[in-house]
């Protein structure tokens, strides 16, 4: 490599300054700023350094503890059924024999295109105590009177968790059936001709061949989770009683719906980068195996 | 046996597009009845559209709030396009340690939570005095280390003898980019305008902060300050939505083979 390399790779450098540059002045600042927020308290423009005085108002704050414990159970409930269904679909959609696949593919994949609130919004219709889906359940004699379901703290979890998952199942059955269309068809060939059944080739094939999709959908899937916000905020507005409240939802009240206390918020924020950085390590450790 | 397992199938992907299809047939629906029948679970087209729609425009700025939208989406995504793909072109074809190491930095801002910025953000745009205006919705967004991702990932595959056959004919770098890599590479472009557009246009939590004033709303934001109304009327909301979701429905309709590449395309 000589000169006339170096000095392309200089001019390359005029090619990644301005968009690193903004990504470093509209997210790195302020993670910096949240930071340094965090030790301050205070209302209006007058903030004083507090010092650890927000984080140990963290660990005692019921409300947080309940925005922390909702937001976990959205995780731990609605990802693992997600991806399962996603890989499921995409399993399905993938049999070389299939009909109608292109329609299928589409139907599923056509709530991604949705705008959060609009869907959430919808939702919230559809589940209204004398809704479509009451009648609909009564028709057919599943219930005998209607549920109250976003009044109910466990129903209006569950309402949550559909929704999420009629959002982005089909999100994730994309990305499953991109890597399924990469294995070689001739691995199930085998499979088929040593006599493993389908349900045996989808554990022993296609699961281990998908693992590095799997964990990306995985991180993805749980930041995504923890950021929870525009769903809650229109399906339940954190009702009932902040039993469907996330952890965002409890960032934003802190900062523009109760009496506005930025420090604190900040802290709270906080709980969702260790958060973040927790659980993408952890998965990364669990399912990466070093490759 | 194989019979009743590809039944088995088949019955599971019919109940799985239906239900995914369902709250799209209750939009339409919904659309045409009045508020009290929809949150009576009505399943039947009614007569209200147009009076839905009369009312909706009564009601709201709503041509003011498609504009704002499409503004933001539109311009928002311009500015990803040639900044993202600037910096993934230059992240692949210059490669160097000290790029790769910058490149590592960058991509760690995909792990940072919205709400952890969003504050901070706040802050500064209110100190710019640049709040409630389409800039302070598109700035923070106009790069992500998600596109350049995307953009370095795709850039792989483009054919370098093209660059250089370029240096001979002595275009320079800036020339070699837009008139050598930005043609070439108009799939990749394409995949990313999509997806890039449906985030602005959907995008919620910021435009609620950043945006006061009613006349500079979103579609997003007009939404949701309907349902959330104390009487919410659920005709004119479903007219809301629909004229939301439309435009997103239509690219995917149109698009639908670059949108699902470039979903791809990120994962190669």
């Amino acid at each position: 490599m000589g000169s006339k390399w170096n000095k392309s790779s200089l001019m390359g450098w005029q090619f990644v300054l301005l968009p690193s540059a903004l990504i470093l002045l509209f997210s790195f600042y302020p993670m910096l700023q949240s930071l340094l927020l965090s030790f301050q308290s205070g209302k209006g423009t007058v903030y004083q350094y507090v010092g650890l005085a927000n984080y140990g108002r963290l660990f005692s704050d019921p409300m947080f503890k309940q925005a922390v414990l909702n937001t976990l159970l959205y995780l731990i409930v609605q990802v693992p059924i997600m991806l399962m269904l996603g890989l499921v679909i995409a399993y399905f959609l993938n049999m070389p024999k299939l009909r109608f696949k292109g329609f299928y593919r589409t139907a599923i994949f056509l709530p991604c295109v949705t705008s959060l609130v609009s869907y959430a919004v919808l939702f919230k219709s559809i589940f209204a105590v004398d809704g479509i889906l009451n009648k609909m359940l009564m028709s057919i004699h599943l219930i005998q009177e209607p549920v109250a379901w976003l009044m109910d703290p466990v129903w209006a979890k569950v309402v949550i968790i559909a929704a999420i998952t009629w959002r982005w199942t089909g999100y994730n059955m994309i990305f499953y059936l991109s890597a399924m269309q990469n294995i070689d068809p001739s691995v199930y060939e085998a499979a088929s001709i040593d006599g493993a059944s389908k349900t045996r080739q989808f554990f022993s094939i296609t699961v281990p061949m998908l693992k590095p999709i799997i964990l990306f959908t995985a991180i993805i899937s749980t930041n995504g989770t923890l950021q929870l916000f525009d769903e809650v905020v229109n399906i339940t507005n954190g009702g009932p009683g902040n039993s469907t409240m996330t952890i965002s939802q409890y960032i934003y009240n802190l900062s523009f719906v109760y009496t506005p206390n930025f420090g604190y918020a900040a802290t709270v924020s906080y709980a969702i980068v260790v958060m973040v950085a927790v659980l993408a390590f952890l998965q990364l450790k669990v399912g990466g195996e070093k490759q | 046996m194989r019979k009743l397992s590809s039944l088995g199938i088949h019955l599971f992907l019919i109940i799985a597009s239906v239900v995914s299809l369902f709250p799209f047939v209750w939009m339409l629906i919904g659309m045409t009845n009045t508020s009290s029948d929809i949150v009576k679970g009505k399943f039947s087209f009614g007569t209200m559209l147009q009076s839905n729609i009369t009312k909706l425009l009564d009601m709201t700025n709503l041509g003011a709030a498609f504009g704002n939208s499409a503004l933001i989406a539109i311009v928002g995504t311009v500015g990803t396009l040639v900044l993202s793909s600037m910096a993934g072109y230059g992240f692949e074809i210059y490669r160097s340690k000290g790029k790769d190491r910058l490149f590592g930095l960058l991509m760690l801002s995909m792990m940072m939570p919205f709400a952890a910025v969003m504050i901070p953000l706040f802050r500064m745009f209110s100190n710019m005095g640049m709040l409630n205006t389409p800039t302070a919705v598109i700035l923070p967004s106009i790069t992500t280390a998600f596109m350049i991702f995307f953009f370095m990932q795709n850039t792989k595959s483009f054919p370098r003898e093209l660059l250089q056959a370029g240096r001979v004919d002595g275009l320079g770098e800036w020339r070699l980019f837009a008139q050598v890599y930005v043609p070439t590479m108009k799939p990749t472009y394409a995949a990313a305008a999509i997806i890039t557009f449906m985030n602005y246009w959907n995008s919620f939590l910021w435009p609620l902060i950043a945006l006061q004033t009613q006349d500079k709303k979103t579609l997003p934001l007009i939404v949701s300050s309907l349902a959330s109304s104390y009487n919410p009327d659920y005709g004119i909301i479903m007219v809301a939505i629909v004229i939301t979701t439309l435009p997103t429905v239509l690219i995917f309709f149109l698009l639908q083979k670059q949108f699902v590449q470039g979903m791809l395309g990120s994962v190669k």
